[in-house]
C-alpha cells in the first residue's frame, strides 16, 4: 500500500478552495510535453530504453530545486487500487494508471511529486510535466511549471525542431506542449440548457472540454475541464490568454445563469438544492455518480448563499474521498466491494455532521 | 443514378452550384466527389486529426521510401497509431506533417519559449526580437506571407 502521507499536502493541496474564484473552478492544471532528443518516442521503445529514460530524467530532477525531494511512484509495481487512488487525485493520467481498458501497465510508468509539481515519466511522451493549483490560476500555475522546465531544460536535451518546436509523440502536442485546464462547475449552464452552446462556442475559438478526469473521460457532477485544443502558432503567453479570457466569460455566463435560476425559478431551485443536501446527509446507500451529482447540488446551494454554513473545503474533501479507490482503501476493502455504496454514505454523513457549521 | 463523373458508382452526392446564374446539378459518387473536393456529411470525421488520417487512407500506399531512417516507422504506422516514432519522423515526413500541423493548429510555426540545449538562453524579453527574426525568416522562405506580415508588425512594436 502506498503512502501518500509522505506527500507533503497529501497531494491534495489543489483542493483547498484557496485559489481564486474557488466556489466557481476547482483547480486549474499545465501540462508539458517532452521528450528526449535522440531516443525513440514511448510507443516504439524498449523496456530497457523506458528504464534508461525513468534513471536519466530521475537523476536530472534529484539535481533541480523544484524537484529535489520529489517522491516516487512507480506505477509498474503499484497494485491496481493504489494506481487508482493516484490517478483520482489527478497526479497521474488514466493512460499512465494503465486504468484503459486492457488495463495493462507499461513498463517504466513513473510519477515524481513534489508539491504543485510533478512529472510523468514513459507516459505518451518521455516527459510530462504538471502542475496543480487551487481555483482559477492559469498564470501562477504556469509559472511554476515554466521554473521546472527550465530546470529540466538545463540537464536534459530536449527534441526540439527550428520550426516545429518541442517534437511530441503526437502532433496534436507539438510546439509548445502546452495543455492548460480549468476544471470549472457549471451547474448553472447545465440546468438552464444553455451549456451545449457555450461548449459550442468554446470548440469555434479553438478551446475544448473533457470531464472530470480528464482526457477519454464523463462529465459527472457538472464539472468540466476546459483547456486549449491547439498547441503550436501561438506562444505560450497567448495560449494562456485566451485560454484566460474564455474561462472568465464562460464564468460570467455561468453566474448569469444562477441569477435567473433564483429569479425565474427560486422555489424549483431552493428545493433541488436542499434535496440534495438531504439526501447526502441521510441517505444510507450513494453510488460515486450520485454522490457527485448531490454534491453538484450542494455546491450550486452554497454558490448562490442558499446553503449556509457548508464551506467549500468540505464539499471539495467529499469530492476526493468518497472516489472508489480512496474510500476503499480508507474503509480497507476492494474498490469493487458490494459494501461501498454503504461505507461511501456513512463517510459523507460523519463529515457533514462533523463539519457543518463550521466554514471551510 | 450512376456518378457522372466515372459513370461506374452509384451517385450518391448531389451537388448543385449556380455559376453565371445558371444552375448545374452534379451526381457524382463519394469517390468522385472527395476527388473534387466534396465531403459528404456524413462521412465527416469528428476532429481534424480524424480527418487527416482519413483522407491519408485515401492516398495511394506510401512508397518503400517513406520510412523514418532513424526509427524506420512509416506513415502506415502513423496513420494506424496517431503516434510518430521519434523526433526525427518530423523530418521524414515533413511534407505530409506541415499540411497535417496547419490543420490541426492553423499554422507549422513554433512561436512559443525556444530551447537551447544546456538552457543558457537569454531572458524571454531580450531574445524575442531575435525570435520574430527567425520566425519571420522562415515564414518568407515558405511562402507564408499572411504570417510574415503578422511577424514584421509585432517585430515593428518590439523594436
Amino acid at each position: 500500500m502506498i503512502d501518500l502521507s509522505l506527500l507533503t499536502d497529501g497531494g491534495v493541496g489543489w483542493l483547498d478552495a484557496s485559489g481564486p474564484s474557488s466556489h466557481l473552478v476547482l483547480s486549474t492544471r499545465i501540462r508539458l510535453a517532452r521528450n528526449l532528443a535522440g531516443r525513440v518516442f514511448q510507443g516504439r521503445n524498449s523496456e530497457s530504453e523506458r528504464e534508461d529514460i525513468l534513471n536519466t530524467v530521475e537523476s536530472a530532477a534529484r539535481d533541480t530545486v523544484l524537484l529535489r525531494r520529489a517522491i516516487k511512484f512507480r506505477l509498474d509495481h503499484l497494485d491496481r487500487t493504489d494506481r487508482q487512488l493516484l490517478h483520482e487525485r489527478h497526479l497521474v493520467s488514466k493512460e499512465l494508471a494503465g486504468l484503459d481498458a486492457d488495463g495493462r501497465v507499461r513498463s517504466g510508468a513513473t510519477v515524481l511529486v513534489q508539491d504543485r509539481l510533478g512529472v510523468m515519466l514513459n507516459e505518451e511522451d518521455h516527459l510530462r510535466l504538471q502542475g496543480l493549483h487551487s481555483g482559477f490560476a492559469l498564470d501562477a500555475a504556469y509559472a511554476e511549471v515554466d521554473r521546472l522546465d527550465a530546470e529540466l531544460g538545463q540537464r536534459l536535451a530536449f527534441a526540439f525542431h527550428s520550426e516545429f518546436g518541442y517534437l511530441t509523440s503526437c502532433p496534436t502536442n507539438v510546439g509548445t506542449g502546452l495543455r492548460a485546464s480549468v476544471l470549472i462547475h457549471l451547474p448553472g449552464l447545465v440546468l438552464t440548457k444553455e451549456i451545449s452552446k457555450v461548449l459550442q462556442g468554446l470548440a469555434q475559438v479553438g478551446l475544448t472540454f473533457r470531464g472530470l478526469y480528464g482526457e477519454g473521460s464523463e462529465v459527472v457532477g457538472n464539472f468540466f475541464q476546459l483547456s486549449n485544443q491547439t498547441t503550436l502558432g501561438s506562444s505560450e503567453y497567448e495560449l494562456l490568454d485566451h485560454l484566460g479570457k474564455m474561462v472568465r466569460q464562460v464564468m460570467d455566463y455561468e453566474e448569469q445563469a444562477r441569477q435567473v435560476l433564483l429569479r425565474d425559478a427560486p422555489a424549483i431551485i431552493e428545493d433541488k438544492v436542499w434535496r440534495a443536501y438531504g439526501l447526502l446527509r441521510y441517505a444510507r446507500a450513494l453510488s460515486f455518480e450520485e454522490a457527485m451529482n448531490l454534491l453538484s447540488g450542494v455546491r450550486l446551494g452554497v454558490g448562490v448563499s442558499l446553503i449556509p454554513d457548508v464551506g467549500m473545503y468540505t464539499l471539495n474533501k467529499l469530492l476526493v474521498y468518497t472516489q472508489p479507490a480512496h474510500l476503499a482503501v480508507a474503509e480497507g476493502i476492494a474498490p469493487n466491494d458490494p459494501e461501498l455504496p454503504v461505507r461511501r454514505a456513512q463517510f459523507v454523513r460523519r463529515v457533514l455532521e462533523s463539519e457543518v457549521g463550521r466554514r471551510g | 443514378m450512376s456518378c457522372e463523373q466515372c459513370h461506374e458508382r452509384e451517385a450518391v452526392i448531389h451537388l448543385t452550384q449556380i455559376v453565371n446564374e445558371q444552375v448545374t446539378t452534379l451526381h457524382l459518387c463519394e469517390q468522385c466527389a472527395a476527388e473534387k473536393g466534396v465531403e459528404s456529411p456524413g462521412s465527416l470525421p469528428k476532429t481534424p486529426l480524424g480527418t487527416f488520417l482519413a483522407a491519408m487512407e485515401q492516398t495511394p500506399a506510401p512508397r518503400a521510401a517513406e520510412t523514418c531512417s532513424r526509427c524506420g516507422g512509416s506513415l502506415q504506422d502513423f496513420r494506424e497509431t496517431g503516434r510518430l516514432g521519434c523526433p526525427d519522423c518530423y523530418r521524414s515526413f515533413e511534407v505530409n506533417l506541415r499540411d497535417l500541423l496547419r490543420r490541426l493548429h492553423g499554422s507549422t510555426h513554433h512561436m512559443g519559449e525556444r530551447y537551447t540545449e544546456g538552457g543558457t538562453a537569454p531572458p524571454r524579453e531580450r531574445h524575442q526580437a531575435a525570435e520574430l527574426r527567425e520566425q519571420l525568416r522562415l515564414a518568407v522562405e515558405t511562402e507564408n506571407f499572411e504570417l510574415a506580415a503578422e511577424l514584421r508588425d509585432r517585430l515593428r512594436v518590439l523594436e
